[in-house]
């Protein structure tokens, strides 16, 4: 996206480097903040027709009959279509995740519903006309004789032998069940004194970005062109192909603006696929936005595991083996790649800790709930949140301290294979807790705490929570990753294009889809400081398919430690070439060549130098270049890494908790993270704060509920608690920076760590203050209701 | 989040507004800040054929004391009121109304008029012992708070009636607080308590009012709390054992995030801390 009216500060910033590093302000925000972004529902296309959807009421039901003819004889209504219409579309939903050797059931999860519905919400018709308010009208005349079946939602309910079948043709609601393990398990636990046992259940959350789901399709001379709130658009023209059955060079997609995506717009929906279709089909653009009822019940959702954790330990307080029975809830269908994201779970279930032997066992189920995917660290939230309150369990069945059962089990040599495969690239744990310590006076508030409580006249409990995290991210080497890995149908390189205009400024094509992290920013400082020039003159393209080589979008932490090197080593090769024109037009040799202070100097004699802009001029006006070489001044590099980076780092929270009601208020918060050499700390920054708030969020207030009926109860802004500035603290951070020796920036990703990272800091600190009464475990969302009874089950 | 189709009108007299009304039949509603009807709408569970707006009405704005009263007009935002001491209870709960962007568009009449028993005003008019003034086609009326709300979202206000005034007894005197729970800030209350107190010059309790916030289908009196420290002392002893009968005899609603029980629970908790806290006023 252009950034124009980008009158940040900076705007006169010189040309040289030394940009890595600074806290420089977003290129991005000034069209964000003054509302000059265009978004999908900000379009118009001549002609254009508007697209509402009916959906199920039904939880479970077979279709038995749809009478479209009401809804189709109102005025300005120009069609409307149901399952039995969707002649044209080739494929359902593909889901990507095919593991060797694994039984997956994939169900057929058709734009909309043939014959019978799974959950409520699920599409079932779709009505277009000319007028966004005509369709919505006309969509409630849409009539459908359900006949209703029974409906399961609870996932171990699903799996017993006398549960309602969800797709007969599988004869079971299991999905999948995988292992993923190492080390010697049964040795481990038979040398533990102790094995702790908990069931931990993470309930089910939304990505609730602020600008809800909408795709705008247009169909003209032979070529789609859809537009869509996406985080992924090339993987999307992928899969529109496949689904469309259209030739891929005949698919353009567009990411425009998108208003936030935490996972949520990791994926094809069938909406988009829809509406593709209905501009094939009706030869108008078709545009489709979601309410916001829409959005809560069908953006996927996420989350929704139910966890038994055993973990073996010797009196002297080593670790020795730890083993996890993941239920994951996946919902009535899949999207692209929900059972996968329960395999991020195991990555990292052993955390920070040096076990021997690690097993997970991860078993699928399907309800009749929205489908589960990817959101905010899709997976690894769940792993920390098991592991680090797992661990202060552990510390207090052994009567050993909580922080101390940490560092004697801590990992600390780098890189460290672990028993299950994985390689930990680099990694300072200590440092981290020792800083957030540092920060947070543990002593201080141990006395304070005490004092707090023995208030004659009005006790207060607080309490403190830690969680030292790793993660895993940077998606990804293919090679783990890919068809013969972990039997993901894709490659998760990314790609680069810098290319140098005639003038000397420079544009850059990248295949991440960045949608509010402030990419623009951070990509055009590792530009800058490698071509000499300012970031302002740097633009950063993204979301077209039609622009820059195949991507891979941006998810998993990813768009910066592969999308950023991509970046720096296309930038670098822009670098080499100008060199060697330089060293040609200077009679110097090109290793004598350096950027610096803004231009490219011979060493020693900086007085001789050239501009980036002379040197363009060079290659677009190739009259004079040094033999053999290409006019031009234009690099691509396509980056596959060859491990996953590995963030980590240590929270502390501390709580106040109304003994008389259980209401549960933030104090303090203390973050230190390290995802690496900052090439932007305000942009880090910003990423921990948002992710500590999502955590914070799940940890208190949000939750996707259904009855038992599968009707959803959380289908509004009222009912689903996203945190407000009102509830959150001022977040204290600090950073470490460990280089990762896995690629050259030595960056690892953020933009999920703290929502990886944060919800057992909460937990942890709620029943730290509550221990007093006898609290000694409790389950999210910490409702007041929920934290109040645990007080009185205490009492009793 | 789209509603269906209405007719609008905004007269810009109050005669005006009622014939409007009247000319629109059953499914009129006027309309004032549009924060509780309006989601209604879009929700698609309210479906008024017509609304009238009543932004262009006159003289329907502001508070002015008269006698032992506040006369505050029925399209007063909370905005207006929020915080002003001098409104003693009222000035203090209408800043606690769900967030700033809604105080700054609802007003003081839509939010009785709607008769949520969620919402904090219906319970400070009832605890207060205020009325509303209406106009209809059949002239002024004036209702006590005890008579307006009839049951979830139901008041005794008649369609084609339009809400004009409140009238709130200025409780001079008078100590005043306002407990309200709820999740987030900006969250209805799960349950809130409106406790005013007036004190003899013995310092014991002379009169005392207690309302409850959405532990029933309409905003509730707790009058055995009141009987039992009316007369009486007012140390924390009495409070606190008058403040166990706060959930006597009420039936609220169980949702996601509350049970009957603990709503109950809170209503005792959220008595005595407001009763403490009027009485040390």
């Amino acid at each position: 996206m252009g950034a124009p009216g980008a009158e940040a500060a900076e705007r006169e910033m010189p040309g040289g480097n030394g940009y890595v590093g600074r806290a420089l302000k977003r290129k991005e925000d000034p069209r964000l903040i003054t509302g000059r972004a265009t978004y999908v529902d900000d379009m118009v296309l001549p002609g254009m027709l508007h697209a509402a959807i009916v959906r199920s009421p039904e939880a479970h039901a077979r279709i038995a009959s749809i009478d479209v003819s009401a809804a189709a004889e109102r005025p300005g209504i120009e069609a409307v279509f149901t399952g039995a219409d969707l002649d044209g579309v080739a494929a359902p939903c593909p889901m990507v995740w095919a593991p060797p050797g694994v039984e997956v059931h994939v169900p057929d999860h058709w734009p909309l519903a043939k014959g019978k519905v799974g959950y409520v919400g699920q599409a079932v018709a779709v009505v277009l006309g000319d007028d966004k308010y005509a369709v919505v009208d006309a969509a409630e005349q849409v009539l459908v004789d359900y006949e209703p079946l029974p409906v399961v939602v609870d996932p171990e309910a699903a799996l017993r032998d006398d549960a309602p079948v969800i797709h007969d043709q599988f004869g079971t609601n299991k999905v999948f069940e995988w292992s993923l393990a190492g080390g010697d398990l049964d040795a481990a636990f038979a040398e533990a004194d102790v094995v702790m046992e908990r069931r931990v259940v993470n309930h089910r959350t939304a990505g609730a970005a602020i600008e809800p789901r909408g795709a705008l399709a247009e169909w003209r001379e032979g070529r789609l062109t859809l537009r869509s709130s996406t985080q992924i658009p090339h993987i999307a023209r992928v899969i529109l192909s496949i689904q469309l059955g259209l030739s891929e060079e005949r698919i353009r997609v567009i990411a425009p603006e998108v208003g936030g995506g935490f996972g949520s717009k990791l994926q094809v929906y069938g909406e988009e696929v829809l509406v593709a279709w209905c501009a094939r089909r009706t030869g108008r653009p078709v545009k489709w936005t979601a309410t916001r009822s829409d959005d809560m019940a069908t953006t996927h959702h996420g989350r929704d595991q139910i966890d038994y954790v055993r973990i073996g330990a010797t009196r002297e307080g080593r670790l020795t083996g730890i083993h996890a029975r993941v239920i994951q809830d996946c919902g009535a269908y899949h999207l692209i790649e929900g059972p996968v994201i329960p395999t991020f779970t195991s990555c990292v279930i052993s955390g920070v800790y040096d076990f021997a032997a690690v097993r997970t066992d991860v078993i699928g189920v399907f309800t009749n709930k929205f489908t589960t995917d990817a959101i905010r660290g899709a997976g690894r939230p769940e792993a920390t949140h098991l592991i680090e309150v797992c661990i202060d369990q552990l510390a207090d069945e052994l009567g050993i301290d909580r922080l101390e059962l940490r560092r004697r089990n801590f990992i600390r040599d780098f890189p460290n294979e672990r028993p299950h495969g994985f390689v930990y690239d680099s990694g300072d744990y200590d440092g981290t807790l020792d800083r957030c310590l540092e920060l947070l006076d543990l002593d201080g508030f141990r006395r304070e705490q005490e004092e707090l409580r023995n208030d004659p006249v009005h006790p207060v409990y607080r309490g403190v929570g830690f969680s030292t995290y790793v993660e895993i991210c940077g998606l990804g080497p293919s090679r783990a990753l890919g068809p013969d890995g972990w039997g993901m149908q894709g490659g998760y390189f990314e790609s680069a294009q810098v290319r140098v205009l005639p003038t000397g400024s420079v544009m850059v094509y990248t295949g991440t889809s960045p949608h509010g992290q402030g990419l623009e920013t951070s990509f055009a400082q590792i530009v800058a400081d490698r071509l000499g020039l300012a970031p302002d003159a740097v633009e950063v393209i993204h979301g077209d398919t039609d622009s820059g080589p195949f991507g891979k979008d941006t998810y998993g932490s990813r768009s910066l430690s592969v999308g950023g090197e991509a970046i720096a080593r296309a930038a670098q090769k822009v670098q080499e070439k100008a060199k060697r024109i330089v060293a040609h037009k200077l009679e110097a040799a090109p290793e004598d060549i350096e950027v610096s202070d803004g231009a490219f100097r011979v060493k020693g004699s900086p007085e001789q130098a050239m501009s980036l802009a002379e040197v363009a001029t060079e290659a677009y006006i190739p009259a004079d270049l040094p033999d053999g070489m290409e006019a031009g001044l234009d690099e691509l590099s396509f980056y596959d890494p060859d491990n996953f980076v590995w963030p980590f780092g240590a929270h502390a929270c501390v709580t106040e908790v109304d003994p008389e009601t259980g209401r549960v208020e933030i104090v303090r918060w203390i973050a230190v993270d390290d995802c690496g050499p900052a090439i932007n700390p305000k942009l880090i920054d910003g990423q921990v704060h948002g992710g500590a708030v999502h955590a914070i969020g799940q940890a208190l207030y949000e939750r996707i509920a259904y009855d038992d009926d599968g009707q959803l109860v959380t289908g509004t802004f009222v009912d689903y608690g996203l945190p407000t500035a009102a509830e959150v603290p001022s977040f204290e951070t600090a950073r470490t920076e460990t280089p990762s020796p896995t690629n050259s920036l030595g960056v690892k990703g953020v933009g999920e760590a703290a929502t990886i990272a944060a919800t057992p800091a909460i937990v942890n600190s709620v029943i730290d203050a509550l221990r007093p009464l006898g609290v000694t475990y409790l389950d999210m969302p910490l409702t007041p209701e929920r934290v109040w009874d645990a007080i009185q089950e205490a009492r009793r | 989040m789209i509603p269906p189709e209405f007719d609008y009108a905004a007269p810009d007299t109050l005669d005006g507004a009622l014939q409007a009304l009247a000319d629109g039949g059953e499914e009129a509603k006027p309309l004032a800040g549009g924060h509780s009807l309006l989601p209604l709408m879009k929700l698609r569970l309210a479906a008024p054929t017509l609304l009238v707006d009543l932004r262009r009405v006159p003289g329907l704005r502001g508070a002015e004391r008269e006698n032992g009263s506040w006369r505050i007009g029925a399209l007063t935002r909370h905005a207006d009121l929020q915080s002003r001491a001098e409104l003693g209870v009222i000035g203090e709960t209408t800043a606690l109304i769900a967030d700033q962007q809604v105080r700054n568009r609802g007003t003081i009449g839509g939010s009785l008029a709607h008769g949520d028993p969620a919402s904090d005003l219906p319970t400070v008019l009832l605890a207060a012992e205020g009325t509303v003034t209406v106009r209809g086609p059949g002239g002024i009326r004036e209702l006590a708070a005890a008579d307006l709300f009839r049951d979830y979202l139901t008041t005794a206000i008649a369609p084609g009636e339009i809400v004009t005034e409140v009238r709130m007894p200025a409780l001079e005197g008078w100590g005043h607080a306002y407990e309200k729970f709820s999740r987030r800030a900006e969250d209805w209350a799960m349950v809130g308590v409106c406790a005013l107190v007036r004190r003899a010059p013995d310092g014991s309790c002379a009169d005392v009012r207690v309302g409850l916030t959405n532990m029933g289908a309409t905003p509730l009196r707790a009058s055995a709390v009141e009987r039992s420290l009316r007369g009486g002392p007012l140390d924390r002893e009495a409070i606190a054992r008058a403040a166990e009968q706060a959930a006597e005899g009420t039936d609220p609603p169980g949702d996601l995030n509350a049970t009957p029980d603990y709503k109950r629970h809170l209503a005792r908790v959220l008595t005595r801390r407001a009763l403490q806290r009027a009485a040390e006023a």
